[in-house]
């Protein structure tokens, strides 16, 4: 006994439990190191850096440095009118250009006090879930390959080229699409568009599947994600996180359900959340289940709009689109499910000016990634990747 | 209050937040304004800006309020008042549903506003943000520096009357 406590002393901790089991620990507390992740490293998803300080392969603390990609866009808004802004939108979450456009002009129509025709209501919803698959297919893919599994990365760009063409059909472009308008859209959708979106959906809801499978059954990823960077419901938000981020930590919150728009009242859907059976509520594999499973709600939504759209027929899809947007004077607060969260638009006109006194953009994932610094204490570097990718952080939107 | 004294019916999710207003009104009397039941963001103003850390910490905790999630915190620069101020949007997520708008205004020159980055986690950064943007200090703020800008960035973007610096580093700014 004598020796345990002279060892105590030394780089030995002794300690007592009960039952007079005593437990020895090798002491091997190393210097910390301060170690820079990014603004260049692929596992950030862009231009982010992490500065890391770390014990050994454990991090201590990580704090998150941004604005590489900072573009003025509140100071942008200031100078160009309404409608100019849509296109600036895009470039924020460039991978859901169309979910950002429609939050916008839901901010700009509240404040409008405009009927939207309900055809072009369908079509927006069509659009933007047909974007959110393909912004899940990033996330998904992109953690895939963060974790060393290369095939997943690859099925979902295939399918996600599919649904880009599509959206190029409609739109003409492939990310940047300019599509949803004040008021409208740019145009109607192609005469032969429900159609192949038929061919879609019917294409790819095995797909969904098989890729659900191929990550969840897969015992590496499950390993690398299961229990790591937990998040408590009530911290989550406090934290302020929305989206599949919050309802990975077991709370049901979509705005598409708690604060509808247009026209998800009339449509059918689940608001996916984990269940705690195959995950730890609240861990990075709950966050990849809660994407994996909305993309096939997001083929149901979209199977009920092609039979519940009004026909083409008479149809303008610039009929209710303002020919000046000038807004009465007033504040409003805009926002919409985006496929990472809230995005938010919160817009002041003084009733006069066709250019807005004020816009500010939430960002989701600059909400959803301020909780880094919590979540990386005390984990290995590894884990901080699984972190970083379960967050499906699009830089753009971040610094804006 | 005075669209609802003379008769015209306002919407539900706007009555919700005049009866949080109610309760509010009440524990701080003169310190709020009146409200403002517009119907695209009812807000009140918070008068005694001291008090705002307190009245927000209030609307989190009590029990007929808990608004216990910060949607949003924008800075915004008020040139004719000659004030700078926050506008956050409240919402009591999963318990109430209700929400409401909040502002807080300090002077243009060298003001500040008590942080709530305590009561809320969101408003940490967006405290950050607001700073980095319009200048206002956030009085003990935990981490307040500037976050998209650079740190040796100069001037407030966002402020109204903002002239941009000629060169940073040796790069010409303007373009």
């Amino acid at each position: 006994m004598q020796e345990l406590e002279v060892a105590g002393q030394g780089s030995v901790r002794v300690s007592r439990k009960d039952n007079d089991v005593v437990v020895i620990e090798k002491d091997l507390t190393t210097e910390e190191m301060l170690l820079s992740m990014g603004p260049q490293h692929p596992s950030t998803h862009g231009v982010l850096k992490l500065e890391c300080m770390t014990d050994g392969e454990v991090v201590t603390s990580a704090e998150p440095y941004l604005g590489y990609l900072h573009r003025c866009f509140e100071k942008h808004c200031e100078m160009v009118d309404y409608p100019g802004i849509v296109p600036y939108t895009d470039r924020m979450d460039y991978l859901a250009g169309m979910n950002n456009e429609w939050a916008y002009c839901i901010a700009v129509e509240k404040l409008l006090d405009i009927e939207i025709p309900r055809r072009v209501e369908f079509i927006r919803v069509i659009v933007s879930e047909l974007n959110r698959i393909a912004s899940h297919l990033v996330a998904i893919g992109t953690y895939a390959i963060d974790l060393g599994a290369f095939t997943p990365f690859l099925f979902c760009f295939r399918d996600r080229e599919h649904i880009l063409s599509l959206l190029e059909w409609a739109s003409g472009s492939r990310m940047l699409y300019n599509y949803i308008w004040i008021g409208g859209l740019s145009f109607d959708v192609p005469a032969d568009f429900p159609k192949r979106l038929k061919e879609f959906v019917d294409y790819f809801r095995p797909k969904a599947v098989e890729l659900y499978r191929l990550l969840t059954e897969n015992e590496i990823f499950v390993k690398r994600t299961k229990g790591i960077g937990i998040m408590p419901a009530d911290v989550a938000i406090n934290y302020g996180w929305s989206g599949p981020m919050l309802r990975g930590s077991g709370v049901q919150w979509d705005l598409r359900r708690n604060d509808p728009y247009s026209v998800y009242p009339e449509l059918d859907f689940k608001v996916p959340v984990p269940d705690g059976k195959f995950s730890v509520v609240g861990d990075c594999l709950s966050r990849h289940l809660v994407r994996a499973l909305e993309m096939e709600e997001s083929l149901n939504i979209i199977e009920q709009c092609i039979s519940k759209m009004p026909g083409s027929e008479g149809f303008d899809a610039r009929a209710a689109v303002p020919k000046r947007v000038r807004p009465k004077a007033g504040e409003v607060y805009g926002r919409a499910e985006n496929p990472r969260g809230e995005l938010g638009f919160y817009i002041q006109s003084d009733g006069k000016s066709t250019k807005p006194l004020r816009c500010k953009a939430r960002s989701s994932c600059f909400v959803n990634l301020s909780a880094m610094k919590d979540l990386s204490k005390g984990q290995l570097i590894p884990d901080l990747v699984a972190i970083i990718g379960s967050i499906d952080i699009v830089l753009g939107e971040v610094d804006r | 209050m005075s669209e609802m004294q003379e008769g015209r019916t306002l919407p539900q999710s706007v009555q919700e937040s005049a009866a949080a207003y109610g309760i509010i009104r009440e524990a701080f009397g003169s310190a709020v304004s009146d409200f403002d039941a517009n119907e695209t963001m009812p807000f009140f103003e918070v008068l005694e800006t001291e008090r705002w850390q307190e009245i927000a910490l209030f609307m989190r905790d009590h029990p007929k309020l808990r608004f216990n999630y910060m949607a949003c915190l924008s800075g915004v620069d008020y040139p004719a008042e000659e004030k700078l101020g926050i506008v956050c949007n409240l919402e009591s997520l999963g318990e109430f549903g209700h929400r409401i708008a909040v502002k807080v205004k300090c002077a243009r020159d060298g003001g500040s506003i008590p942080t709530a980055a305590y009561v809320w986690h969101t408003a940490n950064w967006h405290e950050r943000e607001a700073y980095d943007m319009f200048g206002m200090q956030f009085a003990g703020h935990p981490d307040l520096r500037r976050i998209l800008c650079p740190e040796d960035w100069e001037g407030y973007p966002l402020r109204k009357d903002y002239a941009v610096q000629e060169s940073y580093h040796g790069i010409k700014v303007p373009y």
